[in-house]
């Protein structure tokens, strides 16, 4: 048995009415635009008058009730409840709704809509209990069922402004009331809370709106977001995918992410350099169909909402909450287009390999979310001319040699993105991704006397491994072969992209693979 | 309109300065961050003091990379072991 919500309403004349009072309720939430609740009104009056001396018989009226009395000439006492506030507090979804509570109020039964059933057996019910005669109710004009309506407590926009503001709204962040002149467009931009572009205000309706995303609890903390390494709630994430443009159904990638980025390995702090690296960020598995994710055509570029607000939430988290400020203690010397968000999906079905998730050690059913620390910036690779795998490998390797610098070798993760063209030239003559990747390290691979920096040209020698290797010079060191990859395994590689175009792409790495290392992290989906 | 707030919401603690000694004396360490050529850079600060200040030990230290804070450990020698510490920063 269901113990009710205690409340104090009053009636059209200013009396007040307290639920509960030591005497058996009908309570009878209904709205003036709802043709049931006027079905439902006469007989809601009629069992009033029958019984209203000893059970509290009270229409709980949600609009217009004034013209709801009026067209009725009721006298059963109509509850204000414009504020909404009891109809959410008692979860009703559709009106009219009926319950009936003992005198200590426990909820005993409830239904919703108009049933000529449910009405009698309540009235046969009071009848028993008060020893009163039931009223006169002609039956049969009445329908045996009539749909009800929605509720207004579960319209659109007032269901989560109801659920910010009652008591346990799962919402503990500050609030900041913008005034009524004040553009809240301007106003977010003059916090500094914005990356350049406007941003959605995150209003407690929106956030609520946005953690129905999610069933973990607002308040958790996920991690701590470097370099400030504030503490990261699911809430705070929430209010960030708000105000990047965010649907509720990108949260649960949003998280992922975000907990993929506070982890020691990735290490979010070295996001400070003025190298100017970026998070980009990968997803796989089935979450990519299922929020409508662009992977195909100008898959690296704009046009798609998923894509472009899932890497921007996260840029938003990294500024707001780790304090990730260009001019403050982001200090990157140019950055670059990324810095406003890089989150890119792999096109899994017209890849002739296993996806990256698959690679990393997930099923291939899990939806997984991959951090990388990169230079951002899509670097395109074109090769128009081959036609066997051993080509066009050679040429990614060639075009991926200038990264960094390209005498700068030993250098750490990098993602190749390979166009479905250039996929279907290497699966055809039944390369791997590991084929692949050797091909790149066999064709970089330089003697260390030609990597070292000249008059002419700098070269290697910017990273502290690089500065060792670079001192010694006996003539076995300087013939030794060194690749443009430490390893084969710091090559990864998704396909995606459009249909046509012999073209690939790789985003360089942060040159020190030590620094921070790609983490991937399951996504928790709410499955409908 | 009501916004929620998407910061940490916390106060930043205002540092005060370190009392500021009248002379340079005891232990000065010098960090290398591990940038490249930034022991080029303290070697030259190292030869500055000596020159300037003969009577001031120096001590070096170095963290593993520049891209992440120095360990617990490497702070708390520091602090134990010097009076003034400077650091060779970023590029």
């Amino acid at each position: 048995m269901t113990s009710l919500p205690a409340f104090s309403l009053c009636d059209l004349e200013g009396g007040q009415h307290s639920f509960p009072n030591g005497k058996t309720s009908l309570l009878c939430f209904v709205r003036e635009e709802c043709e049931t609740c006027h079905l439902s009104l006469p007989v809601i009056e009629a069992v009033h008058r029958a019984y209203g001396g000893a059970v509290h018989v009270w229409a709980i009226g949600q609009e217009d009730n004034q013209k709801l009395r009026d067209r009725h000439q009721a006298t059963v006492p109509i509850l204000d409840d414009t504020a909404l506030k009891i109809s959410f507090s008692y979860q009703v979804q559709i009106v009219p709704t009926i319950v009936l509570a003992d005198a200590s109020g426990t909820e005993i039964l409830r239904w919703e809509a108009f049933h000529r059933g449910d009405w009698k057996d309540v009235i046969a019910r009071l009848s028993q209990l008060t020893g009163l005669p039931e009223p006169t109710i002609n039956w049969d004009q009445l329908p045996a069922l009539r749909p009800g309506c929605g509720s207004k407590s579960v319209e659109p926009g007032t269901f989560e402004r109801l659920a910010a503001e009652a008591e346990g709204s799962p919402l503990r962040a500050r609030q900041i009331e913008i005034a009524e002149r004040d553009d809240p467009y301007e106003f977010m931009f003059d916090q500094g809370l914005t990356d350049g572009l406007p941003v959605i205000p995150p209003t407690p309706e929106r956030v609520i709106r946005m953690l129905s995303g999610t069933r973990r609890d607002a308040q958790e903390v996920v991690g701590t977001c470097a370099p400030n390494y504030a503490p990261v709630t699911i809430e705070k994430i929430a209010i960030n995918a708000v105000m990047a443009g965010c649907k509720p159904e990108y949260l649960p990638v949003v998280i992922a992410a975000t907990e993929a980025l506070c982890t020691h390995e990735f290490n979010a702090h070295a996001l400070v350099s003025t190298y100017g690296p970026s998070p980009v960020i990968v997803v796989n598995g089935p979450i990519r169909n299922r929020i409508g994710m662009n992977m195909g055509i100008n898959v690296l570029g704009h046009g798609n909402r998923a894509n472009a607000t899932i890497g921007r939430a996260i840029k938003l988290i990294l500024r707001n909450l780790g304090g990730l400020r260009p001019g403050e203690i982001e200090r990157a010397a140019l950055g670059s287009p990324a810095k406003y968000g890089a989150c890119y999906p792999e096109f899994e079905e017209r890849s002739p390999w296993e996806p990256m998730h698959v690679e990393r050690g997930f099923d291939r059913n899990d939806s997984v979310v991959t951090i990388f620390s990169l230079e951002g910036s899509p670097h395109q690779i074109a090769d128009q001319t081959s036609r066997t795998a051993r080509s066009l490998g050679g040429s990614l390797g060639l075009g991926m040699e200038c990264g960094w610098h390209p005498k700068t070798h030993g250098v750490g993760d990098v993602l190749l993105v390979i166009s479905p063209e250039h996929a279907d030239t290497l699966s055809r003559d039944h390369w791997t991704k590991d084929d692949v990747r050797n091909r790149i390290q066999e064709v970089t691979s330089r003697p260390l006397r030609e990597l070292l920096p000249t008059e002419d040209y700098g070269g290697l020698g910017a990273m502290p491994e690089q500065v060792a290797l670079a001192r010694v010079r006996t003539p076995e060191q300087l013939n030794r072969l060194i690749p443009k990859f430490k390893s084969p395994k710091n090559i990864h590689i998704i396909v995606a992209g459009g249909p046509a175009g012999k073209w690939s792409s790789v985003i360089n790495g942060y040159g020190d693979s030590d620094v921070s290392v790609p983490v991937s992290r399951k996504i928790e989906e709410i499955m409908q | 309109m009501k916004i929620l707030d998407p910061t940490d919401e916390r106060v930043p603690v205002r540092r005060s300065l370190a009392a500021r000694p009248e002379g340079i004396m005891g232990i000065v360490g010098l960090l290398d961050i591990n940038k490249a050529r930034g022991d080029v850079m303290l070697k030259h600060v190292q030869q500055r003091l000596n020159e300037l200040l003969p009577n001031v030990e120096v001590k070096h230290y170095r963290k593993l990379t520049p891209a992440r804070p120095a360990s617990d450990e490497l702070r708390q020698k520091m602090l134990q072991e010097c009076d003034f510490v400077v650091e060779g920063l970023a590029d």
